[in-house]
């Protein structure tokens, strides 16, 4: 008998993506890229009006043309219940629920879906297709004095408050009273929505490019009335997500046409469809209220933030939230509200609320600094709370100052001098700038099956998603480790509604949800194999259902936290800002694999360049649609926007009572990101923008430069 | 048997990577749908089907394009080079092993137009080709230093929304150092 040998552990170690190969040789095969014989293809139709009814759709001449096979829209298609609630407590995107009536609540929802032999065909017959409307005027303006404003609770609450804010503002030494805004974004995943849908033995099989297979299977489901074992959905790759990946109109939309035709249909968003059917986030205007001692201690804190909706669902980004967890105050109220608008519904977006709110909060903090006289990096270490400032409960962990020493430490903040508008080189103005992140550590319930094989290798199965996070490599270390094994002995398969119920890849939840469902049934396969024998040839299975210990979980206040701090260069006679250099420094729990981890963070970073400087998405008042919906009139970040950006963490020691130890890092990246770039652009020139994208034409016109 | 011509389609051969294929294609086909559609070569990505994100960059003839805006049957007599055509064998092509080793991507749904746009950026760096911020120009000196900054410049037509820039850079810049040193060698 050989002696055990010492396991080394393989989380904590960079590993490359188990699927790496198929990604860099082209041959891993996303949702629209599966065949299937006797495909046909289906291109839905978007009205050209914001508001009104559909008066008519002449199919006829459509149908007539080469290749057509049908045409469905509302006086044809099969009707849904619209009524139920999906895996996260909401209904569905009326957007998503298809043809079911003439009204049309904003400029691209969607009215038909023309299916034809080839994607050619189908496209020119939806091209050609006569909708007649019976507009309505609509109102799509944003921001400005809305009386009709209401809250509304999302994932949060929509308001929190105590103390008596009038009194603490009067009584404080330093006040800053400041409105931000931010526009429109769109998540632009790379891979447009895709699904292929057919009828296979009395079963319905959907390809699809999800964040989710459980959320979508549960959705078709729901809507269409299905037995819950006759629905399979299964999304081995997809191509990024963000939040907008869950139940769509192009799922919804395949599903019908597959069912009229009974052959398989494939439908896949165009980029320019995606900018009215797979949710965005919505613009905000917010107001922060801060008031402090003569030593920063924060007397008063308010911030309200407006968003708004669609006039058929109430959805929140709930912007407020953010200094829920971050700053206490005597008196402290947030809340957030919303107004209904001729608009598609907005939805979440990486780190809802946090982003946006983020940006507000953490420019109104560095400038209160600025007033106050104190160091901004000083001013948050002082205002750390206790407990959490609205809830009351212990943190489980609050490195945030540890995680501001540590990145003032490597970006050599201690040098700074905090006036603004002195450096310069060349045509260029410097500045540096700093803000804090945190974002929920979160768990919901999943399932996972974990079999060991006959011939020594092990295989997990949950219906996890990797939409890029590297969900999937992760995973494979995490069961390597409870197994005692090398991960080249464990295969992950993920993407499949068979393998039963898992939570999304969203709200970072993801890593630790999936980890801990599979940590409970690689723990006790491996505490059967002590005991059995030898594995027979079908393998031995242990399946896990998380949904008891994570209720058990005791309830704390767990986040993720962060310290961002951006250099910049701004030419004030041009107008352009450059980002010359990033540096992120997060406490977020064990990290599994540093390789992917890394990319999560500065993945994050990249986005609040983007945020800060590039992204908005503008409406026509005339129309109420968009200008330039595309990657040409949306710009998202490039290579040439995006400097060396450094993201680190601190070992962070596990929460005792914590049995998985892993936060979330999808999200943490780009929280506090923007404000640190609009920090610096301060530093650099004397001047506030408070409005984003910080665009040229702004820096120009914002005034005198120092 | 369809007609080889009609006012409609055309029986057209393509010269991709290294093997011919023969196809009807509608005249409205891009060369990225006769790719997908066609001929099961999925590996060429389509992200806006209008020019914008680089995602089916393949190369024709050596040269980056945009296979969205090229009509099939416009891209007969080209040699037409995919991702499915970078590895030799089992051997993946160094830019392919730069982005594996260095996780030059996240969702890798751009990776096979960032790759190619790569190759292509490599080659046409070492043949001289300035860019928008090559600060100067000396045909007789040799390329300029092939700096981040000039594979940002130069990447900048292939959008990451996973935001991968940083590790697509290192991995460009190591396959470049692998190259230069290999010709280099080779000369030596």
């Amino acid at each position: 008998m050989t002696a055990p040998t010492a396991h080394r552990s393989s989380v904590g170690t960079a590993h490359t993506r188990v699927e790496g190969r198929d990604k860099v040789t082209g041959a891993a095969r996303y949702a629209g890229e599966i065949p299937f014989a006797e495909l046909a293809h289906g291109w839905l139709v978007l009205s050209t009006i914001a508001c009104g009814r559909i008066r008519s759709v002449h199919t006829a001449a459509v149908l007539a043309m080469p290749g057509v096979l049908t045409v469905l829209h509302h006086e044809n298609a099969p009707r849904v219940d619209s009524g139920h609630v999906g895996v996260l407590g909401v209904p569905p995107d009326p957007t998503a629920v298809l043809f079911q009536h003439d009204r049309v609540p904003h400029l691209g929802w969607p009215v038909a879906l023309v299916v034809a032999e080839t994607s050619e065909q189908a496209r020119e017959a939806a091209e050609a297709l006569v909708v007649d409307y019976e507009k309505e005027p609509h109102d799509i303006a944003f921001p400005g004095e809305r009386p009709d404003a209401h809250p509304v609770d999302g994932h949060v609450p929509a308001v929190t408050e105590k103390g008596d804010l009038e009194a603490e503002l009067a009584a404080s030494a330093a006040v800053v009273d400041v409105e931000y805004t931010t526009p429109e974004e769109h998540h632009n995943p790379m891979e447009p929505h895709a699904a292929t849908a057919r009828w296979d033995g009395g079963r319905l099989d959907v390809f699809d490019s999800n964040q989710g297979s459980t959320w979508v299977a549960d959705g078709l489901v729901k809507l269409f009335s299905l037995d819950p074992a006759s629905v399979r959905v299964r999304s081995e790759h997809v191509g990024g997500g963000f939040g907008s990946k869950g139940v769509r109109a192009h799922q919804v939309a395949a599903v019908m046409a597959a069912t009229a035709l009974q052959r398989p249909v494939r439908v896949v968003m165009t980029r320019r469809q995606m900018f009215s059917l797979a949710g965005y986030r919505s613009p905000t205007t917010q107001r922060v209220r801060l008031g402090a001692d003569a030593d920063g201690r924060l007397r008063a804190l308010e911030h309200d933030c407006l968003n708004l909706t669609s006039t058929v669902y109430d959805f929140v980004e709930p912007g407020a939230a953010v200094a829920r967890a971050l700053y206490d105050a005597d008196a402290h109220r947030t809340a957030n509200h919303v107004v209904r608008l001729d608009v598609p519904t907005p939805t979440w977006m990486r780190a809802p609320g946090e982003a946006p709110g983020s940006f507000a909060l953490e420019a109104a903090l560095d400038e209160l600094a600025e007033k106050a006289g104190i160091d901004p990096i000083e001013l948050r270490v002082r205002n750390e709370p206790e407990r959490g400032p609205v809830s009351g409960l212990p943190f489980s962990d609050h490195h945030l100052p540890a995680c501001f020493r540590e990145g003032a430490r490597r970006f050599g903040w201690a040098e700074r001098d905090p006036r603004p508008g002195l450096r310069r080189e060349g045509r260029w103005l410097l500045g540096t700038g700093t803000a804090a992140a945190s974002f929920p550590a979160g768990a919901a319930p999943s399932t996972a099956a974990v079999t060991a094989e006959a011939d020594g290798t092990f295989t997990v199965r949950i219906a996890a998603s990797d939409i890029g996070t590297g969900a999937r490599t992760a995973l494979t270390l995490i069961a390597a480790d409870a197994l005692r094994t090398e991960p080249e002995r464990v295969r992950v398969r993920i993407g499949d509604s068979d393998f039963g119920p898992a939570f999304l890849a969203g709200g970072s939840m993801g890593t630790r949800t999936w980890g801990w469902a599979v940590m409970a049934a690689a723990g006790e396969l491996r505490e059967r194999l002590v005991a059995e024998a030898a594995v027979p040839p079908e393998g031995i299975t242990v399946r896990s259902d998380t949904t008891q210990a994570v209720a058990a979980l005791a309830q704390k206040e767990r986040h993720a936290f962060g310290a961002q701090f951006a250099e910049v260069a701004v030419d004030v006679t041009t107008g352009e800002v450059r980002v010359r250099r990033m540096l992120g420094i997060f406490a977020a729990g064990r990290i599994v694999n540093p390789l992917t981890a890394r990319g999560q963070l500065v993945g994050g970073m990249t986005w609040g360049i983007s945020m800060a400087l590039h992204e908005e998405a503008v409406r026509d008042q005339v129309t109420g649609g968009h200008y330039g919906a595309d990657l040409a009139g949306y710009h998202v970040a490039t290579h040439a926007d995006v400097p060396h950006i450094e993201a680190d963490w601190l070992d962070e020691a596990t929460d005792a009572d914590d049995p998985v130890g892993i936060k979330g890092i999808g999200e943490i990246g780009i929280v506090g990101a923007a404000a640190a770039i609009a920090n610096a652009v301060w530093h650099a020139t004397g001047v506030r923008h408070r409005q984003l994208p910080i665009r040229p034409d702004r820096v120009l016109t914002a005034g005198p430069h120092a | 048997m369809a007609p080889a011509r009609s006012s409609t389609h055309s029986a057209i051969t393509l010269n991709i990577n290294g093997e011919k294929y023969t196809l009807t294609a509608d005249h409205r086909t891009t060369l990225l749908d006769a790719l997908r559609e066609r001929l099961d070569l999925t590996g060429t990505k389509k992200g806006c089907d209008q020019g914008q994100c680089g995602a089916c960059t393949v190369l024709l003839d050596g040269r980056r394009a945009v296979s969205c805006l090229q009509l099939a049957v416009a891209a007969e007599g080209r040699e037409i080079t995919t991702i499915e055509g970078m590895a030799e064998g089992d051997r993946l092509h160094p830019v392919q092993q730069a982005f594996l080793d260095l996780d030059g991507y996240q969702c890798g749904y751009c990776t096979p137009g960032q790759i190619c746009s790569a190759v292509a950026v490599i080659e046409e760096h070492a043949a001289g080709w300035p860019s928008a911020v090559t600060d100067d120009v000396h045909p007789e000196a040799g390329p300029p230093p092939l700096t981040a900054e000039e594979i940002r410049e130069r990447m900048s037509g292939n959008l990451c929304r996973c935001g991968a820039y940083v590790s697509i850079v290192e991995a460009v810049a190591r396959a470049a150092a692998a190259e230069t040193a290999r010709t280099t060698e080779e000369a030596a």
